[in-house]
């Protein structure tokens, strides 16, 4: 299927988001950003610490208001101030999974109640009865007992601190999931079990994923397309498997040279590369967004877009 | 081979907690060789931090060592009770960098006089000549201006270049053994290729024996050139990196390296290690990874096998390899590393 076929779900249209910033000036933490992001797929965003990634998302679920651009949830504007009934359905439908499974899960309230707190401020059960039967699918939909909803947080591993995490987001029936770092405090064994989950739950409820994180085996593992963030710049945008294979920006190619390979002969031998920012000369020739193969995008300049489509062939 | 620069025999590290004792380490031993590097890894709570802390007597105050010796240069560590003996220690002989620089660094003081103090502490340095010394270990670490950096806090530092500076006290008093638990977990792999970099050139450069905990295995193919796998408080297998990651022995080192995304099958479940670790406030009889194991053993949950020498660096802990076992085949990505280890002899 070509890219202008699918559905749409979330598109970013020149999203900037600014902190105040040391000086009078704001600091802007994500910069001019655009990008789709189609139904039932997994888009992996990447980048160093402090480049953007979790402002993006937290865009997304309207928890920071834009200095710039707009967000669309299906084709509609959520961003800014929009109808009641519009407002109510993404809170629904776009939720949010966070990085550590301690720290965003109320350590003094039960299970029970961390789970229906979304629940609760849609007013989205018909009665008590509807309610507890919702907690008791949504725990068991992420391989818990419902019976762990009389139980407190800090009673659970950490991988099933991040599973109740899920189910929070999942009783809202969401379209549209973030997922900041939901692995990155487990362990390596624990990993791959709540990475199993989220596959499993994105094919049997068609769910969407944007997948903010910094470990790139895992983001190449899981993400259909990747977009690759430095500063607050989206620099490069492709599907997985041609970005890890032929990356073009030099941020991109140092990130990726970086990445340990578990396999001694490899890694061993491994070229790692420096991104010099100063590469760049956009005096004169600015760098713009352009698409170098199918789908395949990269902020460049003239000279650089010359190099890059030569280096494609 | 050569003789060993420290021998752990059948450390047991007990911890009480309200009332319960909790075996931490149960039975780990390691030899660590002059100028080698050993990556030791393990899943959270396998005792990977609490196994190195007791040889710089940097056990909490409700854990004590149980039994078991610790040989450093002719004495048994495991019998040291008094600060002052483990001064004689502590940073001199061994060393430990942590997670996270910032508990080890004051935010208080500037970094110049955190390490110019070691220097002065343990090298009896004065004035000018520890300063300028100080200097040269921020530029060695590679800080860029340190003549600039050495009146700085910590809080003027990245996370990178406060590892950096974690590293450059460590290795300030020529420590024969440098310890780092994790020191670039908390880093971007850019900076983390950045602090691996520098780690293997000091550790080259100095000729210190490395002890580098960690859980990222591609972390581990990067420094070590030996691998220690612990689970629940032992060490089950311990070999050459290339024995370790192409013809592991363990069901438990199996499992570990199947469950890495990069020997995923995208689209298809990653495999996944079933059931929870052990609980260590109860004895465990038998082999401490059967009950997770698929194709345990009865014996493995009867009696705890010995370690069984696969070659002369490689051993593991498995009735596996005992020669009256039955022949149990390793998972598909096993026999693919084995078969791409072929590959490249040829
Ligand atoms: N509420 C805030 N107030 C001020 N500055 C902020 C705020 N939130 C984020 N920032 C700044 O915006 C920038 C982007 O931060 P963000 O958290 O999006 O980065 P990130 O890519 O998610 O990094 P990490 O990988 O460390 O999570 C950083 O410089 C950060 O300090
Ligand atoms: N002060 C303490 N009191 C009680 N138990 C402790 C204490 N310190 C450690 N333990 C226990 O000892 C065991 C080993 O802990 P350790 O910190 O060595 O694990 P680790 O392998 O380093 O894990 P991680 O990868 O999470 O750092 C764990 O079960 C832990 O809960
Ligand atoms: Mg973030
Ligand atoms: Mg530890």
């Amino acid at each position: 299927m070509t890219n202008t076929e699918r559905e749409v779900i979330i598109e970013l249209k020149n999203l900037t988001v600014e902190f105040k910033g040391k000086g009078r000036k704001p600091f802007k933490a994500v910069d001019d950003v655009s990008f789709r992001i189609y139904k039932g797929e997994t888009f992996g965003l990447v980048g160093e610490t402090g480049s953007g990634k979790t402002t993006i998302g937290r865009a997304i679920v309207r928890i920071n208001p834009l200095a710039g651009g707009e967000i669309l949830f299906k084709g509609r504007r959520i961003s800014g101030v929009i109808p009641k009934e519009l407002d109510r359905e993404v809170t629904r439908k776009i939720q949010m999974i966070f990085q550590d499974p301690m720290a965003s899960l109320n350590e003094r309230a039960k299970v029970d109640y961390i789970v229906s707190e979304g629940l609760y401020n849609i007013g989205g059960f018909k009665d008590e009865q509807d309610r507890v039967a919702k907690v008791s699918r949504a725990l068991l939909e992420v391989g818990l007992l419902p019976e762990f909803a009389s139980r407190f947080p800090h009673e659970f591993s950490g991988g099933q601190r991040q599973r109740i995490g899920i189910a929070r987001a999942l009783i809202m029936e969401p379209e549209f999931i973030v997922c900041d770092e939901p692995i990155s405090s487990l362990d390596v064994s624990i990993r791959a079990q709540v990475l199993n989950l989220m596959s499993d739950l994105q094919k049997t409820k068609g769910l969407t994923y944007l997948f903010i994180s910094h470990d790139l085996s895992v983001v190449r593992f899981i993400a259909d397309r990747v977009g690759v963030i430095y500063k607050g710049k989206l620099v490069e945008l492709a599907e997985t498997e041609e970005l890890f294979e032929h990356p073009y920006h030099p941020y991109t190619r140092a990130l990726l040279s970086a990445i340990p390979i578990p396999d001694p002969r490899l890694e061993k031998k491994k070229k790692v590369l420096v991104y010099d920012p100063s590469c760049h000369d956009y005096s004169q020739d600015k760098p713009r967004w352009v698409e170098i193969t199918p789908g395949h995008f990269v902020l460049a300049n003239e000279a650089e877009i010359r190099q890059y489509q030569a280096m494609a062939g | 081979m050569t003789e060993p620069i420290l021998s752990v025999r059948d450390l047991v590290v007990k911890f009480s907690l309200r009332g319960q004792i909790l075996t931490a380490i149960r039975g780990a031993s390691l030899d660590l060789y002059p100028a080698e590097t050993v990556a030791i890894v393990g899943e959270s709570g396998s005792g990977k931090s609490v196994f190195t802390k007791t040889w710089l007597g940097m056990l909490d105050a409700n854990g004590w060592v149980d039994s078991g010796s610790i040989l450093l240069e002719g004495k048994d560590l495991a019998r040291y009770r008094t600060e002052r003996e483990w001064l004689t220690i502590r940073g001199k002989k061994i060393a430990m960098v942590f997670q996270d620089p910032m508990t080890a660094l004051n935010p208080l003081r500037t970094v110049g006089m955190q390490i110019q103090e070691v220097l002065e502490l343990h090298h009896g340095m004065r004035g000018e000549e520890a300063k300028a010394r100080t200097i040269e270990i921020l530029g060695e670490v590679g800080i860029d201006m340190p003549e600039a950096r050495y009146d700085q806090y910590p809080h003027e530092f990245s996370g990178g270049m406060r590892q950096r500076v974690v590293i450059a006290i460590a290795v300030a008093c020529n420590p024969k053994i440098l310890i780092c638990d994790e020191p670039t977990t908390a880093l971007d792999v850019t900076i983390q290729a950045q602090i691996l970099e520098l780690i293997r050139s000091l550790q080259k450069k100095l000729g210190v024996t490395l002890v580098y905990i960690t859980h990222d295995l591609g972390v581990v193919a990067n420094v070590a050139d030996r691998v220690a796998v612990m689970y629940a408080g032992e060490i089950i297998e311990y070999g050459t990196v290339e024995e370790i990651f192409y013809d592991p022995r363990h069901p438990y080192t199996w499992a570990l390296l199947s469950s890495l995304p990069q020997l995923g099958v995208k689209g298809q479940p990653l495999y996944s290690i079933a059931g929870t670790p052990p609980n260590l406030f109860t004895e465990i009889n038998g082999d401490a990874f059967a009950p997770r194991n698929p194709k345990a053993l009865k014996i493995d949950y009867v009696k705890r096998p010995p370690f069984f020498q696969v070659s002369p660096a490689h051993s593991a802990k498995t009735w596996l390899l005992d020669p009256r076992a039955p022949k149990v085949e390793p998972p598909e990505t096993i026999k693919a590393l084995q078969a791409k280890y072929e590959g490249y002899a040829q």
